[in-house]
């Protein structure tokens, strides 16, 4: 079994999605969390052979997305400042902060390297030991153990010159959120596969109970997609609300307990600002104190940063499901991923992104 | 004390330095350093009447064309040698694709060096011998060339313009705005193999890979198909921006929809593998020896076998069709049978966060 081709069989994702053509009866609003998700629905088109009367709508699961403006300004004054090489994955250069974006830094002289791992970045510290290597620390539960892993390298190598500037989020607290909400729509999750392939989903039964919603962990390939559509489906029709995992190849209820012994090491619960949604309560994860030698905010002081998003953008809204990106007034006019006036347009994985990308087709063809 | 100076017995005069394995500002002085850096670097490689005249000029004899093609081309990448080429090799082939694109047979090649200060003489010598092998292969001559040395810092390594002509046959009408609707899209092998390579050869991926770059001159595979096929309405090669970005130009210029399949499009499973690992789409990552053709769907199967007939073509194959609407749009349809807008890259590709 190669674990790939499989998933993207034609004929088996035709076959999946015969049967939720009969078994669907009623109208469902499905969010998918992930960014991961919403990339590959628009990739492969899933969205237009879906029953009509099934919406989709994208979640706040796009790391680059939710990363708070606030830490984008702090990201642009360190990067900005001359000892520092600032280390980012390749999607945050072009996140636009409230007055330049990494790139226009990196053209105007500063240091700014993509990684393609925080290892990366401990070892451009280790070969300049004469500068501060910072690297932005940002995603979900997936990306934190191997920050987490950077910052116990660091420190075993006494590095006094590597910090990270931390903007980790987690899901549950943002499905709280969604939930919580008087304007919520969603019926039904497609819980983030590879979230929870390092959380496992243990924590999503009181979910699903207290909110009476069904959540199906899903992946990544079509026919994990309509798989975990057709379950969700399954589960709304009969009425049942409970945790299904769809992606057993890959995730287990508990699931990988080396890599969250390694968040809890060097992590612990904080309050996290969401882009477009603002505060969320024990969202996400800051550094511990032990390990506070480590934090770039503390070292480069850049806590006085205030923030101004865009008045036109609905990035916000977007990210909660309320609307959708081409329901947005600047989309496509004033805000392309060429010119991005809010994050969902900048990563692929942001749900504007993915309309602009694949699926204005239906507009054109029409 | 007298131990650490050597005995000095009369007053001497400082001999320079030879110079012989690292580029100085004097190479590109234009006086006898740069004349000994041609004699003993470029000359062994690139000898041919007209440069062997050593004037500043190269004279082409134009044996009846009407038509000539020009293409220029500024060749910059890192690292210098990579898996299946080099920068002398992609500056050769890169200027020599882009004048047979036209259906021209391209003849000759001028090449401009900026060299930066400290770069290796050794080196230098591999990517002459580069230029040579594929000029060779390409059956151009090198006519005239130009070199310059600019102080440490203020290029990478070595930066090769070049510029290439060749003469267009009567009667050949080849290019971007010829698409029509029922035109059947040939590419010639497979995509992203170039932009891969590179990538991979940088060494900061964390992992090694066998991907070989596609680098190649493409005038021969040209030459037989305007030979054997007189209706060819497009030539283009996928370069920098990849399969979608070169369709999409051609959409737009022949205000027509192009429409690919994904089941037929070809790749390497290594690049696939590599390109969903970091987030790519091969269908951005460039190519540089693969080749777009746009004829009619009569001459479709022709084309293939005669694109196949190439040792670059080998893997080539039928990929989509032109149609009318929607104008100047490229689409894909996806394995699962639903259509997505395949759109032009938006700026610098970056690997994806998780």
């Amino acid at each position: 079994m190669k674990y790939l081709d499989e998933f993207r069989n034609a004929d088996l994702v035709k076959n999946g999605l015969e049967q939720l053509h009969k078994i669907t009866q009623h109208p469902w609003v499905i969010m998918e969390i992930c960014g991961g998700q919403t990339h590959s629905i628009m990739l492969h088109g899933l969205d237009q052979l879906l029953p009509p009367s099934i919406e989709l709508v994208h979640g706040p699961g796009c790391p680059v997305c939710v990363t708070s403006l606030e830490l984008v300004d702090k990201a642009l004054a360190i990067a900005s400042r001359p000892e520092v090489i600032f280390c980012s994955f390749g999607d945050m250069l072009r996140v636009p902060g409230s007055n330049s974006d990494l790139f226009s830094l990196r053209a105007a002289g500063c240091q700014v390297k993509i990684v393609y791992s925080p290892m990366d970045a401990v070892k451009i510290a280790q070969l300049n030991p004469d500068k501060e290597v910072v690297f932005f620390a940002i995603g979900f539960e997936t990306t934190a153990p191997a920050n987490a892993m950077s910052v116990i390298q660091a420190k075993a190598l006494g590095l006094k010159n590597y910090t990270i500037l931390v903007s980790q989020v987690t899901v549950p607290p943002a499905m709280h959120a969604i939930l919580g909400s008087p304007d919520n729509r969603v019926q039904g999750f497609l819980a983030a596969g590879h979230v929870c392939a390092v959380m496992g989903y243990y924590q999503y039964h009181s979910i699903a109970e207290k909110y009476k919603i069904p959540i199906v962990v899903t992946g990544f390939e079509p026919l994990d997609l309509v798989n975990g559509i057709l379950k969700t489906v399954e589960l709304l029709e009969n009425g049942e609300n409970k945790v299904v995992n769809a992606y057993s190849r890959v995730v287990t209820e508990k699931g990988n307990i080396a890599a969250q012994a390694i968040i809890n090491s060097v992590f612990q619960d904080v309050d996290r600002n969401w882009r477009g949604i603002g505060l969320i309560p024990m969202s996400g994860w800051g550094l511990r104190s032990e390990f506070s030698q480590f934090d770039a905010e503390k070292r480069f002081q850049v806590d006085d940063i205030m923030t101004r998003e865009s008045e036109i953008c609905l990035s916000g809204k977007v990210l909660q499901g309320l609307v959708k990106p081409n329901q947005c007034p600047a989309f496509g006019t004033l805000c392309t991923p060429e010119n991005p006036l809010g994050a969902t347009m900048v990563s692929s994985e942001g749900a504007c992104s993915a309309y602009f990308r694949y699926s204005r087709v239906e507009e054109i063809i029409k | 004390m007298t131990s650490d100076y050597p005995l000095i017995q009369g007053p001497v005069c400082a001999v320079p330095l030879a110079h012989n394995d690292q580029i100085v500002m004097g190479h590109g002085s234009g006086g006898r350093m740069t004349q000994d850096l041609i004699r003993k670097v470029f000359q062994p490689y690139f000898s041919n009447t007209s440069l062997n005249t050593n004037n500043d000029f190269g004279v082409i004899l134009n044996t009846g064309f009407k038509r000539l093609a020009v293409s220029t081309d500024a060749h910059i990448v890192s690292p210098i040698f990579f898996p299946g080429g080099d920068i002398g090799r992609l500056a050769i082939c890169g200027t020599v694709n882009d004048v047979a694109m036209s259906g021209a047979k391209p003849v000759a090649i001028t090449a401009s060096f900026i060299i930066e200060e400290g770069f290796s003489i050794p080196d230098l010598s591999h990517i002459a011998k580069s230029m040579s092998e594929a000029a060779l292969e390409a059956g151009v001559i090198i006519v005239a060339g130009d070199t310059k040395v600019v102080e440490k810092g203020k290029a990478d390594g070595i930066f090769i313009s070049t510029t290439g002509i060749g003469f267009v046959p009567d009667g050949i009408e080849i290019g971007g705005s010829y698409a029509k609707p029922g035109d059947t899209v040939i590419i010639s092998g497979s995509l992203g193999d170039h932009g891969m390579a590179v990538l991979s050869a940088r060494g900061d991926l964390g992992f090694e890979t066998q991907i070989l770059s596609d680098v190649a001159p493409l005038d021969a595979m040209i030459q037989s198909l305007v030979t054997e096929i007189k209706d060819i309405h497009v030539l283009r090669d996928p370069t920098r921006g990849g399969l979608a970005t070169t369709l999409n130009e051609i959409a737009v210029q022949s205000n027509v929809n192009i429409t690919v399949e994904e089941a037929l499009l070809p790749v390497k499973p290594q690049v696939a593998s590599i390109c969903e690992l970091l987030g790519f789409d091969p269908l951005y990552v460039a190519n540089e020896g693969k080749l777009i053709v746009i004829v009619p769907a009569n001459y479709a199967e022709k084309a293939l076998s005669v694109v196949r007939e190439n040792i670059y073509g080998k893997e080539a194959a039928i990929i989509g069709t032109v149609n009318s609407e929607p104008k100047s749009r490229v689409l894909l349809k996806t394995c699962i049978g639903s259509n997505r807008i395949l759109d032009v890259m938006a700026g610098e590709m970056l690997p994806r966060i998780c």
